[in-house]
């Protein structure tokens, strides 16, 4: 497959370097909400669409800041750009659609903190991606990133169920599906090979 | 948090051994999981990643302690984010500046030390509230913590993934490396691993306690 192409940028995002089994980003909301099969699609949608946002606008600040010259500027520019989207996000949902916005509740906010936003903003910069591929990352990010999160919380919901010894309840035994996790999805990397 | 908002704590070594034993950030709270999993496949990238973590957290929350009565509550967040990603942009340009190889190893997560929640953590439950001397103190006791946690997994993973410590080899050739440890699923494991046996000591400690305590209600 043409690694320029949208659909290979899509899948690469979104399976073969999935952001949080390969490549270690948003690891606090994956350990976090994924105690529940429900938070946790609420959580990867509300992710979904800030990455979308924020890459977007991302694209466009780094076209504004390589103009002038002042790319050292970018780090503060994104993370201000994104602390803003999700409060625009924040403030749209709450008006709009007052059932989804509680629905989602602490999760929103905290998405500022989590650096699967962040990092997004950052490998779209460095892979000089152009708009479409931005959109086609992003979109595969975010679907990676559900995805990932909603097996964590089925497994979780069985787990709840079996008999464990009572030293590796807990961070520990979660640490361990995620290794596991992780191991399956290195499979998809004969799907075209990584280039993180 | 063993320390009550608004009062002043005095400048002991607890200030400074709490981050390394008993609010580990790593082991312990579990913040800033991302660094410590995708650095950690070798030593050398371990060394570096905590000791920048340490110089960013010490310099904000030195900042963050000084600014801490001219810093509006409301906007305190966005204002510690704005602190902490000005030294993480001196960091990775004087990481660029010495060594070119570190700095590719090490790729976007020095830049990804702005969302480190050890550090927002910090600025926000300690250093705001703090004088100068305890803020300094218990940053640089937090990123000492910090530094031993991501020695702990990259030495473990370095010597059982390549048979190396610092690239200098350990075992003899005949071991067969695994791979796994360098990979993503290793970082998983190893930090899996450590919580276990964390999780393990302290829970025989605690029954130690209580059969003590046994002891001495039979005894009496």
């Amino acid at each position: 497959m043409d690694p320029d192409s949208l659909i290979f940028i899509f899948l690469n995002a979104a399976l073969i370097n999935n952001f949080v089994l390969a490549l270690f980003l948003g690891l606090c909301p994956f350990l976090g909400v994924s105690a529940k099969r429900e938070t946790a699609w609420n959580m990867g949608l509300a992710t979904m669409f800030v990455m979308l946002v924020s890459s977007i606008s991302a694209y466009g600040i780094n076209w504004v800041l390589v103009k002038f010259e002042i790319e050292f500027l970018r780090l503060i520019c994104y993370i201000a750009v994104i602390a803003s989207a999700v409060q625009l996000v924040e403030m749209t949902v709450k008006k709009f659609s007052p059932g989804l916005f509680r629905a989602l509740g602490i999760f929103l906010p905290l998405i500022t903190t989590n650096c699967a936003i962040l990092g997004l903003a950052l490998f779209q910069t460095f892979r000089e991606y152009d708009f479409f591929q931005s959109l086609a990352f992003s979109s595969g990010a975010g679907v990676g990133f559900t995805i990932a999160l909603m097996l964590m919380a089925g497994l979780r919901e069985k787990l709840a169920l079996a008999k464990l010894p009572s030293v590796s309840q807990g961070a520990a035994m979660s640490l361990m599906l995620a290794g596991l996790l992780s191991l399956a999805f290195m499979g998809f990397a004969g799907l075209g090979g990584s280039h993180a | 948090m063993s320390v009550l908002p608004n009062k002043q704590e005095k400048v002991t070594l607890d200030t400074f051994m709490r981050g390394l034993w008993e609010e580990n950030p790593v082991f312990v709270m579990l913040l800033g999981l991302c660094p410590v999993l995708a650095v950690t496949n070798s030593t050398m990238n371990a060394i570096a990643m905590g000791l920048a973590t340490l110089f960013v957290l010490v310099a904000s929350s030195t900042l963050v302690s000084l600014l801490r009565k001219m810093i509006p509550k409301q906007v305190r967040i966005a204002t510690y984010i704005i602190i902490i990603a000005t030294f993480v942009t001196i960091v990775d340009y004087v990481i660029q500046a010495i060594s070119l190889d570190l700095y590719n190893a090490l790729g976007a997560f020095i830049q990804l030390i702005v969302v480190n929640c050890v550090i927002l953590g910090r600025a926000e439950a300690y250093a705001s509230k703090q004088k100068l001397g305890a803020a300094v103190v218990n940053a640089f006791g937090m990123g000492t913590g910090f530094t031993i946690a991501l020695l702990c997994l990259g030495t473990v993973r370095e010597l059982l993934g390549a048979g190396t410590i610092l690239g200098v080899q350990i075992f003899s050739s005949n071991f067969e490396p695994w791979v796994v440890m360098i990979l993503p699923p290793g970082g998983f494991f190893v930090l899996g691993a450590w919580l276990l046996l964390f999780d393990y000591l302290k829970q025989r400690k605690e029954q130690k306690l209580l059969s003590a305590e046994g002891a001495v209600a039979n005894g009496s």
